[in-house]
């Protein structure tokens, strides 16, 4: 594990990359990670079954 | 070793992709959505496919269709269950329970039927062998299948879906006739 | 004040009550893996036809605990494990909430425990998946509720650790790649988590008569929430390791930050939407949702899938051909050592991941094709590929490595451990193999008798599908083999092994802290940024890994070839529609 030098780019924290700042934060990625599935799949898959039409 | 270390570059989203991750990432790309297409196309061109027709029944509703056909459509008997042979095109129904099938079909070969699947108890698994159709049936849904059996032969409707003790004893049929 | 000791060895930063907790969570999987080996045995045994060794009762007996013990309490506490490995040790930092740990510990113990006793009293024998409207005894489904409340107080310990070390800065820059994997797998955990909440708590007030019904199908669609989502925990953790162990063993270097982290966002937005796979047979479900969610929205999970199946073994390559392995294509991979169980573990989990588990996966969750597949013994082989070989001996491996590390015992067993991979991987390989030519073959799993004894109505299997289905036993029963070799050694370790540092004893390896002389309350120094690369290393436009893009591509056309010959096969069934 290798010493480096004191970041010169601590005061650049606002120029960091928008995919970065999303990837870098966790909680952000823990609800985009909840949600699409909780939508596509769940939510979903429970209004394809309570729309089954009832048997003639 | 950095795998377990913060990356070198505080601003790694702008370090340069190198071209062999590109080019992978393109062909494996380009092959994912092959599959994505083989899906809908097969919808299109292809003949085996699920119409998702189904209805909210109940055992003692379904159960009375099972018995209406049988009344209807019996042609015989084999160990102590009824065998039908439904007109071609007609809807056939037939139940999953411990541990039976019930009744045997009698279908011919070429011929289009509308199999409604239901079970009256537990979760059953319709699976048609040695041609290898595999449903899952389920209490409480009656499930339309629009089936032509293209190959004449005898079928066995075994049980793949856990049921309990009995389960290696549901066994059905299914006779296809020329 | 947190308490921290450093290895000597690879300079790791042990927190005092972490140590403690990773220790204990590590042994109560490895006792969970027992367990499950052992029952995978006596399953193995059974529909191995010409032995068919349990009776019918005891055999779905072995076979839901042996599912329940094998794909949730092993994977769930060694991830549990890993979680604590990857926030508090890799960073550096203290552990938030050591007390909620042990809270964590004491429920999915308690848990593991209620749920084994439910199954072993005869009247839970409802398999992993416990459909409804067969009911089990409260106490199984009351055992799973608190193995996931705590492996959900775990998740949220591991996250409020990431909290901490932002907060006290203990690293430089963003947290390292095999963190990041790390929280991805407890991202999908938490929706695994949630989904097992939404249903098996009603399915426990049912199962005590305070509701009167579940719906069947709606049961099916959120339970496989659980069921498959757990095993995608496991795909984000093991390759987590995968880096880990290229990291620790080749000083690998990810080939790009971006290309992995984006690929891990992949996972966490689209993985868990294959839980879908389950339900392509089911009555009334639109093809829409089938063939949006089955392709996790047009296989981009996939593709994160293939990006690591290039970027780790590349990383790999491009170390040993730093350190002059540069013959040929392929040099850097017949130097690598074969003989250091943390990295055969690794490399045969990552080979059979991809060949086997994942193409049979993709291919079985392809919309159409799922009908001649679903429920049978197709699918307990491809997620043995997957599971008992891609996690479990991704965790194997990493274990391998933490006996000396994190337990501060010498492995014992030099020799067998150097074999030990080989026999568990191979074993299972052939059983896999084997067992996906029974299942196309038709043959059922969760079978007791594929000679339907006392059926009213008969159906013969082709005499070939009792040929494989043995020849795939006699590889389980080498598999178990090996998983019992697997424990021999490191269990042994902890009791037998030689000590290495005078504290080290028995109470210290099954979660005791060491000696209080071993930690400081200095606060370990800043975990710093990685070394730059040399300049001419970034985005290279000459292939880096030529030898590992030859085997890519290798994978790649298996994976077309065999696709089609599924189409293909299709094709011959009965017309539906």
């Amino acid at each position: 594990m290798t010493e480096t030098s004191k970041s010169p780019d601590e005061n650049q924290e606002e120029h960091i990359p928008a995919m970065q700042s999303l990837l870098d934060n966790p909680f952000l990625l823990l609800f985009l990670g909840v949600a699409m599935p909780a939508v596509f799949y769940i939510v979903w898959g429970i209004m394809e079954i309570v729309t089954i039409p009832v048997a003639p | 070793m950095t795998s377990f270390m913060p990356p070198a570059d505080r601003f790694w989203w702008k370090v340069p992709v190198g071209r062999q991750e590109i080019v992978w990432i393109l062909i494996a790309l380009t092959w994912c959505l092959i599959m994505f297409f083989m899906m809908p196309y097969w919808h299109i061109y292809g003949k085996q496919n699920l119409s998702n027709e189904a209805y909210q029944t109940t055992p003692a509703k379904f159960g009375a269709k099972v018995q209406e056909g049988i009344d209807q459509n019996k042609v015989g008997e084999e160990a102590g269950l009824p065998i039908i042979h439904p007109p071609a095109g007609s809807d056939v129904y037939m139940l999953a329970r411990l541990w039976q099938w019930w009744p045997i079909l009698e279908l011919e070969k070429n011929k289009t039927y509308r199999l409604h699947l239901s079970s009256m108890d537990w979760q059953h698994g319709f699976s048609v062998q040695p041609i290898n159709i595999n449903m899952q049936v389920v209490p409480g849904y009656e499930m339309v299948l629009t089936v032509t059996p293209d190959q004449a032969g005898e079928y066995g409707v075994v049980c793949n879906e856990y049921c309990g003790i009995g389960h290696h004893t549901m066994v059905g049929k299914i006779y296809v006739k020329e | 004040m947190a308490q921290f000791r450093t290895c000597p060895d690879t300079g790791l930063y042990f927190h005092k009550s972490a140590e403690s907790l990773i220790k204990a969570n590590a042994v109560a999987a490895a006792v969970a893996l027992l367990v499950a080996g052992i029952l995978a045995l006596l399953v193995v045994l059974t529909r191995w036809q010409a032995v068919h060794l349990l009776p019918a009762d005891q055999f779905y007996m072995a076979l839901t605990a042996h599912g329940i013990d094998a794909l949730i309490f092993w994977i769930i506490f060694f991830e549990m494990a890993v979680l604590y490995v990857a926030s508090s040790t890799l960073l550096r930092c203290r552990l938030a909430t050591p007390a909620w740990g042990w809270v964590q510990f004491l429920l999915m113990l308690i848990g593991a425990v209620m749920t084994n006793v439910a199954i072993f009293q005869g009247s839970s024998s409802v398999m992993m998946t416990s459909y409804v409207p067969m009911q089990a005894a409260p106490h199984f489904y009351l055992g799973l509720i608190l193995f996931a409340v705590g492996a959900l107080i775990g998740c949220f310990i591991f996250f409020g650790t990431l909290v901490v070390a932002k907060q006290e800065k203990t690293y430089d820059g963003s947290i390292p790649l095999v963190t990041f994997g790390a929280v991805t797998a407890a991202i999908i955990a938490v929706f695994t988590i949630a989904s097992g909440a939404i249903i098996l708590i009603p399915t426990f007030l049912w199962s005590i008569g305070y509701i009167a019904h579940i719906d069947a199908e709606m049961y099916r669609v959120v339970w496989w929430g659980l069921g498959h989502s757990s095993q995608q925990i496991n795909v984000a953790a093991h390759v987590a390791i995968w880096y880990l162990i290229a990291g620790l063993v080749f000083g690998a270097r990810p080939m790009s930050e971006k290309v992995s982290r984006t690929a891990y966002l992949l996972y966490i937005l689209f993985l868990q939407l294959a839980c879908a796979h389950h339900i392509l047979v089911d009555p009334g479900i639109s093809s829409e949702w089938k063939v949006f969610n089955t392709s996790y929205a047009m296989y981009l999970a996939v593709l994160a899938s293939l990006i690591h199946g290039l970027t780790v073994p590349g990383s790999i390559e491009v170390a040993q051909r730093g350190k002059g392995f540069n013959n040929g294509l392929f040099e850097w991979l017949r130097k690598a050592p074969w003989e250091n169980p943390v990295f055969s573990s690794m490399f045969i989990s990552l080979v059979v991941f991809g060949f086997l588990g994942g193409i049979t996966g993709v291919v079985m969750g392809t919309e159409q094709i799922n009908l001649i597949i679903h429920n049978t013994i197709y699918v307990p082989a491809h997620f043995h590929a997957t599971v008992a070989v891609g996690t479990t001996m991704a965790f194997m491996g990493v274990t391998y490595f933490l006996i000396p590390v994190l337990f501060r015992r010498q492995m014992i067993l030099p020799g067998l451990a150097k074999i030990q991979p080989y026999l568990f991987g191979g074993g299972m390989t052939i059983m896999v193999l084997f067992m996906l030519g029974a299942g196309t073959l038709g043959v059922s799993r969760r079978h007791w008798d594929m000679d339907f004894t006392g059926a009213a109505l008969g159906f013969d299997y082709p005499g070939m599908a009792y040929t494989l289905m043995g020849i795939g036993a006699f590889g389980g029963v080498i598999g178990v083999l090996g998983g019992g070799a697997f424990l021999l050694i490191t269990v042994g370790s902890l009791v037998f092994g030689k000590k290495l540092e005078p504290s080290a004893g028995l109470l210290q390896s099954f979660g005791l802290p060491l000696a209080a002389s071993c930690y400081s309350n200095q606060r370990p120094e800043t975990l710093p940024r990685a070394a730059p690369l040399p300049v001419e290393g970034h985005g290279s436009s000459s292939f880096e890994a030529p030898g590992t893009f030859v085997l890519a591509m290798v994978l790649l056309v298996s994976f077309i070839v065999y696709y089609f010959i599924n189409w293909k096969y299709l094709a011959s069934v009965w017309p539906l529609s």
